[in-house]
């Protein structure tokens, strides 16, 4: 599936969707996240043929799918809200596709009856949908999807509307069945935890554009723009300008006289500078150490989190960072603890200024 | 005493179960006493003139051609109504050109004009010599009987059924349509399919509601019957020579409308689609672009040439007498105009009566049936009931709550009609509010109460607010509905006219001077202007607060 160029506006004010290219690899599990209104779901709902492209072009298995209804790109949709039709059970639903596409009936019995078994759920097929909980209703829209034989799967926020652990549970079950299908998924999120757990290769999207593609690793160690770096796990973000460049290395002077080095060939001497450290990235040790990239700070607030222990500590220069540390470590930090917080210059990030400002660069509404 | 001092006192007395019981139950006796028993009670105070019928064969057989009519009518027109309404309701909900908003606005005009002038339009443009007749050599193209009559009651009750549809199809989640769509139906199969078997309860409610407005409606249905008779004009013919006849078919009116309801509500959840089988490649085919503006430009066509222009037709005659002297006549009230003003003002003061005393008297009754305040049980029981003058027609019902209050003979006339008023617009009223509290959830509500609001507080900051469109929507159906009453009307009054049985008089030809059509045409046409008028004042005092 291969998306060129394509753009979305409605009227002549919102551009939901602005000039996205990208492409989706055979049997490939595809997630495209970002924040609420980002335009993923229209990105996605393009893709089906559910809304008209105001730009660009659509391929899927090399064919241009652009004037082709729904009916007619051999998709499968599994919506938020499951969309299982109310006046139907669940075997009427989930043969419907067959039904509708004038297969011979004993084929669409057996595909249906193979795709509920598949999700373990034959034994209900007479059941009519408000009956099921939610799991079981996302199990029976995934199968009536999978009956029509389709080849693309595009799934749209499936698992949004289920409780937490249900969803932890069915993210996996999921993508094994999409998987041992050997079917292509493009999967619609605004949780990124969903999103890394679940995917070969993730499309971040903010305000109609796609900012970075890549697997969920990449994303993570090397994001490529500030909002990827923020919206994929957490970060932390000092304020600074470039002090000095050499060899690929850099010293930044942020905020307060506090002085870091980074890693980053991109920016110039006196350019203003975000540098980006991971929580986890921190070592957090008591009283005054020598260490590379080492800040001073007070512990201010401490909170038990089950498997890493949250610190935040604030610096010298006010700024307050953020630092997980290993429950079972050794060393544990109270409030008002004088402590010297470092990390190694390879593992953060540093990223020009944004022109908007950075709290607007982050802001995921 | 100040505003903010009663609305104190009506908050705190709120709180109390005795004052809410008090309320509730003030609303239940008024709508037994006024709305419910007497039309029912009435009929069987007469029971013992039923012989008359029975003992005069030739008057049953008339009674019962009726009956029978009466019926078949209302079953061809609900069902024309589906058959035409359901499509243009489609073109208009789903379409996408601009002109769309027009055609929306043009599909309620029907709906402010009343039935009565609605129906002498009808009759000049299907029968009258200056309407359609003139390009068939000046002969009647339709004749006043039961064709005339089934295409009045196809023009008014089809924007009502379009209008049901439209909402039902707004409300409607397309989100299944896409999902049929993404399945690999073809848009068709995905309408048929989906969308029509779950807009399946608006359907039936569309269908009821044509066809209980096409039993019901009397004025209109007088105007243009002729000699023929369907159970309303067999009532009207005979209410003052054969009581027996009268009180025969009311009562067989009432019975098998209540059953037909009753069947329809019971039996029609039920009701499967009739054809599920799919035709996948047909209905491709008939999915396609150019069939689907062929089917739009043909339930357009339906639309103007059987609603619209036959609708809007007494508007040349209306011009035609503003440029005689009739106008002059008519502001002098002169001759057939004598007691015209009187009667508009009449009609206007029942009206103004009836809506408050119904606002005011069942909202309690609305809260009681949608928050389920007296149980489940209770609450079912009494929205049927609350339908019962809504499928009754009217005159039956005008009929039988007369020979009731005439016991009474303290009880001026005036009080007749508005007893009779206030039973047949109750409905519409009570309706409105029901669905509209239904719609706002109770969270609110309790969020109010944990926020230290007491009964009274949370209705006037809570429900009205949320309900106010449709508490303005239902007055003004309720206000529009009584000016326009006739059957219950011309059932119960003896001396008094208002103004829809006055134009029925006109045109029959029952007045003495004998109106000329120009006259009928201009009453007809003040009607209307006054309750635009009225709708219209009404509508700016309101704006900006609904």
């Amino acid at each position: 599936m291969r998306v060129v160029g394509v753009s979305k506006r409605f009227g002549k004010k919102i551009v939901a969707v602005d000039n996205v290219s990208l492409e989706v690899y055979d049997k490939e599990y595809f997630s495209l996240l970002g924040p609420s209104g980002c335009g993923k779901t229209t990105l996605l709902r393009m893709i089906a043929g559910l809304i008209e492209l105001s730009e660009g072009e659509i391929y899927i298995d090399k064919e241009m799918v652009n004037k082709l209804p729904p009916e007619d790109r051999g998709i499968g949709f599994v919506f938020q809200t499951y969309a299982l039709f109310p006046h139907m059970d669940v075997w009427d639903n989930v043969t419907y596709g067959p039904k509708v596409k004038a297969w011979e009936e004993s084929k669409g019995e057996s595909i249906g009856r193979e795709m509920l078994e598949m999700v373990r759920l034959y034994e209900r097929k007479d059941a009519l949908p408000h009956e099921l909980s939610g799991g079981m209703m996302q199990r029976v829209a995934l199968s009536r999807a999978l009956a029509a034989g389709a080849k693309l799967l595009l799934l749209d926020e499936p698992l949004g509307a289920l409780d937490a652990k249900i969803r932890l549970e069915l993210r996996y079950e999921l993508r094994r069945l999409v998987k041992d299908l050997g079917l292509t998924a493009i999967h619609v999120t605004h949780d990124q935890g969903e999103a890394m757990a679940i995917s070969d290769r993730i499309a971040v999207m903010k305000r109609g554009k796609v900012l970075q593609v890549g697997t969920p690793q990449e994303l993570y160690i090397s994001p490529q723009h500030i909002f990827v770096a923020n919206f994929i796990g957490e970060n932390n973000f000092l304020e600074g300008h470039v002090v000095k460049t050499s060899d690929g290395r850099i010293q930044i002077e942020l905020r307060g006289g506090l002085t870091a080095s980074g890693s980053d060939t991109s920016v110039e001497e006196g350019e203003r500078v975000v540098l980006a450290v991971r929580p986890e990235t921190f070592t957090i040790e008591k009283g005054h150490k020598k260490r590379t990239n080492s800040l001073l700070g007070v512990v201010e607030r401490v909170r038990y989190e089950g498997t890493h222990i949250r610190y935040e500590v604030r610096l010298a220069n006010e700024d307050v960072v953020v630092i997980l540390r290993p429950s079972l470590m050794e060393e544990w930090f109270n409030t008002s603890d004088k402590v010297t917080v470092s990390f190694p210059s390879e593992k953060s990030y540093v990223f020009p200024y944004p022109t908007r400002g950075l709290r607007e660069e982050l802001a995921v509404e | 005493m100040p505003i903010s001092s009663i609305v104190k006192y009506l908050d705190r007395v709120s709180s109390k179960p005795i004052v809410r019981h008090l309320i509730y139950s003030g609303s239940i006796v008024f709508f037994f006493g006024i709305i419910l028993v007497p039309p029912i009670l009435g009929i069987f105070l007469k029971w013992d003139t039923l012989g008359e019928i029975f003992q005069d064969p030739s008057l049953m057989s008339r009674a019962s051609s009726a009956i029978y009519a009466s019926f078949a009518i209302a079953f061809l027109v609900a069902s024309f109504d589906l058959i035409a309404g359901l499509p243009f309701a489609w073109f208009v909900a789903r379409g996408k050109s601009r002109w769309l908003n027009l055609i929306d606005t043009l599909a309620d005009m029907p709906f402010i004009i009343p039935t009565v002038t609605l129906g002498y339009s009808l009759l000049l443009f299907w029968n009258r010599g200056e309407g359609v007749s003139q390009f068939f050599g000046g002969n009647p193209l339709v004749s006043e009987g039961w064709l005339l009559i089934a295409l009045l009651h196809f023009a008014f009750s089809y924007p009502a059924v379009v209008r049901v549809i439209v909402g039902a199809i707004l409300d409607y989640k397309v989100v299944y349509e896409e999902a049929a769509r993404t399945l690999g139906a073809a848009p068709l199969t995905a309408d048929r399919t989906v969308t029509i078997p779950i807009l399946k309860s608006s359907l039936i409610a569309a269908f009821t509601l044509a066809f209980s407005r096409s039993l019901s409606e009397t004025g209109a249905t007088v105007i243009v019957a002729g000699a023929f008779e369907n159970g309303v004009v067999f009532i009207n013919n005979t209410r003052t020579q054969s009581q027996g006849s009268m009180v025969f078919v009311s009562l067989i009116l009432i019975l098998t409308a209540s059953l037909v309801y009753l069947v329809i509500r019971l039996l029609g959840p039920r009701l499967g689609m009739p054809v599920k089988r799919v035709w996948p490649y047909a209905e491709r085919r008939l999915s396609h672009f150019r069939v689907r503006i062929a089917r739009d430009s043909l339930t357009s066509v339906v639309f103007f040439a059987f609603v619209l222009i036959p609708s809007l037709f007494i508007v040349l005659p209306i011009v035609s007498a503003l440029t005689s002297g009739t106008l002059n006549q008519a502001i002098a009230g002169v001759g057939v105009w004598q007691g015209y003003w009187q009667s508009l003002l009449l009609s206007y003061f029942v009206a103004t009566v009836v809506t408050l005393m119904n606002v005011l008297l069942s909202l309690p009754m609305a809260v009681l049936i949608a928050r389920e305040r007296w149980g489940a049980g209770t609450s079912t029981m009494l929205d049927v009931l609350s339908n019962v003058p809504l499928i009754v027609p009217s005159i039956a019902l005008g009929a039988s709550m007369g020979i009731f209050w005439r016991n009474f003979a303290f009880i001026p006339e005036v009080a007749l009609i508005i007893f009779a008023h206030l039973s047949i617009t109750y409905p519409y009223f009570v309706r409105a509010m029901v669905g509209a509290i239904e719609r706002v959830t109770m969270d609110v509500e309790e969020a109010s109460r944990t926020l230290g609001a007491r009964p009274f507080g949370v209705f006037r900051t809570i429900i009205m607010p949320l309900t106010k469109y449709s508490l303005f929507a239902g007055t003004i159906m309720m206000f529009a509905r009584s000016v326009d009453e006739t059957g219950a009307t011309l059932a119960v009054v003896t001396q008094l006219k208002t103004v829809p049985v006055l134009l029925v008089g006109w045109v029959k030809g029952t007045t003495v001077p004998m109106a000329t059509p120009l006259d009928t045409a201009l009453g007809a046409g003040v009607l209307v202007l006054f309750s635009f008028i009225i709708l219209l004042v009404l509508r700016l005092v309101v704006r900006g607060r609904y």
